[in-house]
């Protein structure tokens, strides 16, 4: 994947105590780790951002072992579902973590073999296995490619015009799509990555970004939002060049404002359009129309390109009209997988993904992200599968239950039988988002179509009333 | 209401916590005190007390006490 023997000297890794890896020490500790784990298997790596976390991930990377990346976070009761469905050889974890057959480990990750006997068997192809849903635990995930990941990582240092002098601090967790994406296009042109646990909401994060000379941050759009209540405008970071943004569509308003203060203070502030599903990015709004174009979330990345399918199933040829935006490139993923014995199946995706965006493009050819066409809410940057909420809820509680809502913000509606309360944490649980993204709301009955399908035009009132 | 209790109960009301947990409780310490509550116990805290936080402060506000002292030393509150 990484020819970390081209970058010799150049400081690969920069933690926040202090320690600091160059590129010879990084393939050199990255060996050590491949060769504790020996020929192609599957790994599940349970995600920081710590250096021993990236270190493992890269020697898996490098030495075609299969990654299936999960945050460290994740509740055990999740867990262990998955590890039946997936039987990894190994776990690559946080070392106060690791239990059983400890068999390595190095900056304060172990390597543990499991009591999985019988392995997958895992297609050539496959690199890396991300989730597309956060943290409920949802067995699907996404199989990427060594070409899509590889593909894409370049595309990206092309149009951010990434070169070794660049020094991204980590805001976005590595197993989540676009975090790992930094992580991708930065080890290919031999930058610096700047590792932190804390928070942008801590003191700490900024003394450790102006010590180290941060380039650049990517965030969601809550993020931004965060960044704006903090007065961020006002802070002084003479390193900073790049601000990106993905994760889901930011408000034309604070895209404007961040546009503005990009160009009064000689950044870059850069939207960007991606899915797991596509390893990740599929567009940009470069940097110099930020302002021109806010609202917008660009054009295809170098190599791929976009096009709308109408009701119809026929493209989209005039602009300002809907249609269902389609990607089509070489960093489109193989394939879902639901459990293990997936991990044999080639691409079945051929390179072209329906994205399920509802999209329009205007006289310039820039797109406009408008809807979505499946039911799902991205929240903190994290897909919320609205369905799966709803069988979760009612597998624990007594209740009939919908979910709806807008992006950071989702209405649980439930039937009497459970406490709001209980369902709001069981809710935050589950996903492992903050309390404050759910509303949940007691309804006589939901209400429903002759046909009994939910009538989420009704609900719709109800979280427009609580604006 | 005192400036203590108000100052208590944008914690527990943010938090979903009861005072007793108060004392001592930093930032991470609980699964909700993470950036997005953090962001939501800033904004309760200045509409409890109809004021403005500086940026700094904000990231300064790393625990309890702390928060107490910011309140105090910066924006006149008494407790």
């Amino acid at each position: 994947m990484w020819n970390f023997d081209a970058f010799g000297n150049n400081v690969a890794i920069i933690d926040d105590s202090g320690t600091r890896l160059t590129y010879s020490q990084l393939k050199h500790e990255t060996e050590a780790i491949a060769e504790a784990a020996g020929k192609r298997c599957l790994v599940f790596v349970l995600c920081s951002d710590t250096i021993g976390s990236v270190m493992g991930y890269a020697a898996f990377m490098n030495a075609g072992i299969v990654p299936l990346m999960l945050s460290r976070h994740i509740e055990p009761g999740l867990l262990s579902p998955l590890m039946d469905a997936y039987r990894p050889k190994y776990m690559w974890l946080p070392s106060d973590m690791a239990r059983g057959d400890e068999v390595f480990s190095a900056r304060g990750y172990s390597l543990v073999r499991t009591s999985f006997t019988e392995e997958c068997p895992l297609h050539p192809d496959l690199a890396l296995l991300l989730t597309t849903s956060g943290s409920t635990g949802s067995p699907k995930f996404v199989r990427q490619s060594y070409t899509n990941i590889l593909d894409n990582a370049k595309s990206i240092a092309e149009y951010l015009r990434l070169d070794e002098t660049e020094r991204p601090i980590s805001t976005l967790p590595m197993n989540y799509t676009y975090g790992l994406s930094i992580i991708n296009s930065h080890f290919l042109v031999g930058a610096t990555l700047l590792l932190t646990e804390k928070a942008m909401t801590q003191k700490e994060f900024w003394q450790f970004f102006r010590e180290a000379g941060a380039t650049s941050f990517g965030g969601v759009p809550y993020t931004y939002e965060m960044l704006d209540r903090m007065r961020f405008q006002r802070m002084s970071l003479p390193s900073l060049r790049t601000m990106t943004q993905a994760g889901g569509k930011i408000t034309p308003e604070l895209h404007r404002k961040f546009a503005e203060y990009a160009r009064d203070s000689g950044k870059n502030f850069i939207v960007m359009y991606g899915q797991c599903e596509a390893s990740p990015r599929m567009g940009y709004l470069p940097a110099d129309k930020a302002i021109e174009k806010a609202g917008s979330m660009g054009i295809a990345i170098p190599g791929g390109k976009f096009r709308l399918i109408g009701e119809d199933g026929r493209e989209i040829q005039a602009p300002h009209v809907t249609g269902e935006l389609e990607y089509t490139g070489k960093n489109v993923a193989m394939g879902y997988a639901e459990c293990g014995d997936d991990l044999s199946k080639g691409d079945e995706w051929g390179g072209v993904l329906r994205t399920g965006d509802m999209a329009q493009f205007d006289e310039d050819g820039y797109f406009y992200v408008v809807g979505r066409k499946k039911r799902f809410l991205k929240v903190y940057g994290n897909r919320v599968n609205l369905d799966e909420l709803d069988r979760l809820i009612k597998g624990k509680f007594p209740v009939e239950c919908a979910s709806a809502g807008e992006d950071d913000r989702v209405h649980i509606f439930i039937t009497a039988g459970a406490n709001p309360d209980d369902v709001r944490n069981f809710a935050a649980t589950t996903t492992k988002l903050n309390p404050k993204a759910f509303t949940v709301i007691t309804l006589d009955e939901i209400p429903k179509s002759e046909s009994g399908k939910t009538l989420f035009t009704e609900l719709a009132k109800y979280w427009r009333k609580t604006e | 209401m005192t400036n203590l209790e108000k100052y208590d109960s944008a914690f527990t009301e943010t938090f979903g916590i009861e005072r007793g947990q108060l004392a001592g409780l930093k930032y991470q310490d609980i699964e909700a005190w993470d950036s997005v509550g953090h962001m939501s116990l800033t904004a309760a805290l200045e509409e409890a007390f109809d004021i403005m936080m500086e940026t700094d402060d904000i990231i300064d506000l790393s625990s309890y006490e702390a928060g107490m002292k910011i309140l105090a030393e910066k924006y006149n509150v008494e407790f």
